[in-house]
């Protein structure tokens, strides 16, 4: 019988084996690079785009991540010995191409090649996650995106609240709120991120106060504002994804112009009644919502301007739609809802889907981002007039 | 015969009701019939000159009329039309 040594060495023969200098060359080219150490050695970085397999989940796990046995494979650890006994098992497996790289990681190192240091969990973030680490299209990366996010929700009512609490449990960084208003007992019969407790506490506080219950983890930026063509451009630059659920024709048009121009996507939605509406609007890549309703409708049928009715558990089924959509926009998974105009009825328990197509003569994005000016936010024929003349 | 999905905000026009079956060739025939069996519905699907008004969206099942033959579009039995208004509630 061979020795271990012995027993590494022949293998070492066997598999073919490859310099970080050309490994350096390979990484654009679409070569699996996979690092076959444990957990904790991967804390302090991998190389660029590898996938990380521990060597003691190798064969189980191997077809998850390089299901084509004909992709070039390559292999390293922390030092090349366990990623040649590794390369060894993938030829057996069938795969065609395997190389092992010499040195392994530490030899990359002190050539002085970039590695990806990945964010840290903590224990606890391991356990709070650990349904999305499950998942294939969410996992550590698509966390690492979520805890990296940066989300303004427009307003902490009856959308915002379900939407507000589901991203915050989901592990979004950063979670802004625009929201002027203060708890009121007729809210909560739809608006559950507030408690009986906070009736007249400023939505902004008592929202941040369920969402840090819930995730500690979560940097909430409260606005306690009205969203106005002076505030906009400072309070939405620099977030990723804008949700929008406010009640009125002006913000909203006021919101894509902007939105158009800095080129943030919103995931918007209304709602009344028992009637929901659901869209996302991707600034150039899809129609915007201009190009949907180009101008509002006139003040007596647009009710947004008075208090209306709505069943209570409609605005959560809606916000927690546009939540829905918020995570595969970061995280970069499925058919976000761009060009699509998803209608929800619960009186009839129906969903309809419309088709939704950019405008070529849109007022706003037909042009280039940067030929928006400030003066041409938010406006629309009688824009003055429009709630006043609701009464 | 088709059917036409009325938006909450027409439903005071229908009597509540949230679809109406009506006949015609055309998107604008089907509409009229709409208008004939619910008269306070025609001022808010209709501008002045018979168009359209701008605000309203129609839909003949999941298309924008806009984009296919506007009120010309030819209706067949079983199709669904799709009134649109622009809503804008937060339900604040």
């Amino acid at each position: 019988m061979p020795s271990g040594s012995e027993f590494i060495r022949q293998i070492k023969d066997q598999v073919q084996e490859i310099d970080p200098a050309e490994v350096h060359e390979l990484t654009h080219e679409g070569v699996a690079i996979v690092d076959v150490r444990e957990t904790e050695e991967t804390e302090s970085g991998l190389l660029p785009g590898a996938k990380h397999v521990p060597r003691g989940y190798l064969e189980s796990r191997i077809e998850g991540v390089v299901p084509d046995r004909s992709t070039p494979v390559v292999i390293y650890c922390a030092s090349g010995t366990r990623s040649a006994l590794a390369a060894h098992t993938l030829t057996e497996l069938g795969y065609e191409d395997v190389r092992s790289m010499t040195g392994g990681i530490t030899l990359w190192k002190d050539r002085g090649y970039k590695v990806d240091v990945p964010r840290k969990f903590t224990p606890e973030q391991r356990e709070r996650y650990s349904r999305h680490f499950l998942l294939p299209e969410i996992g550590v990366e698509g966390q690492q995106k979520l805890l990296d996010a940066k989300v303004l929700l427009l307003g902490a009512g009856g959308l915002g609240s379900p939407t507000a609490l589901y991203l915050a449990a989901a592990g979004v960084g950063q979670i802004g709120i625009v929201d002027d208003d203060t708890v009121d007992l007729s809210n909560l019969q739809r608006q559950v991120i507030h408690t009986t407790g906070r009736v007249g506490v400023p939505k902004v506080d008592s929202a941040e106060i369920s969402m840090k219950e819930i995730n500690p983890d979560v940097n909430v930026v409260k606005y306690e504002t009205r969203l106005d063509a002076s505030n906009i451009m400072e309070i939405i630059e620099g977030y990723d994804v804008i949700v929008d659920g406010v009640d009125n024709f002006p913000t909203r048009y006021l919101l894509n112009d902007a939105t158009v121009r800095l080129q943030i996507p919103v995931v918007s939605a209304s709602i009344l009644g028992f009637d929901g509406q659901l869209s996302v609007f991707q600034p150039y890549e899809g129609p915007c919502y201009r190009c949907l309703y180009p101008v509002p409708p006139p003040a007596e049928l647009a009710p947004s301007c008075g208090a209306n009715g709505v069943l209570g558990v409609l605005p959560g089924t809606m916000g927690l739609l546009q939540a829905t959509e918020v995570i595969k926009l970061v995280v970069g998974v499925g058919e976000p809802l761009i060009g699509r105009l998803l209608l929800y009825e619960a009186l009839g328990a129906t969903f309809t889907e419309l088709k939704v197509r950019r405008d070529p003569e849109c007022p706003v994005c037909s042009r280039p981002p940067e030929d928006i000016s400030d003066d041409e936010m938010g406006v629309f024929p009688d824009y003055e007039a429009f709630c006043a003349a609701a009464g | 015969m088709a059917t036409v999905r009325i938006p909450p905000v027409l439903r005071s026009s229908t009597n509540g009701a949230r679809e109406v079956d009506a006949a015609g060739d055309d998107v604008g025939a089907v509409l009229r019939a709409v208008t004939d069996q619910h008269p306070a519905t025609e001022t808010q699907l209709f501008a002045d000159g018979g168009d359209l008004n701008r605000y309203v969206n129609v839909y003949l099942n999941d298309e924008d009329v806009r984009v296919l033959d506007g009120l010309e579009t030819p209706v067949g039995t079983g199709d669904v039309l799709v009134i649109l208004p622009a809503m804008a509630g937060g339900a604040g």
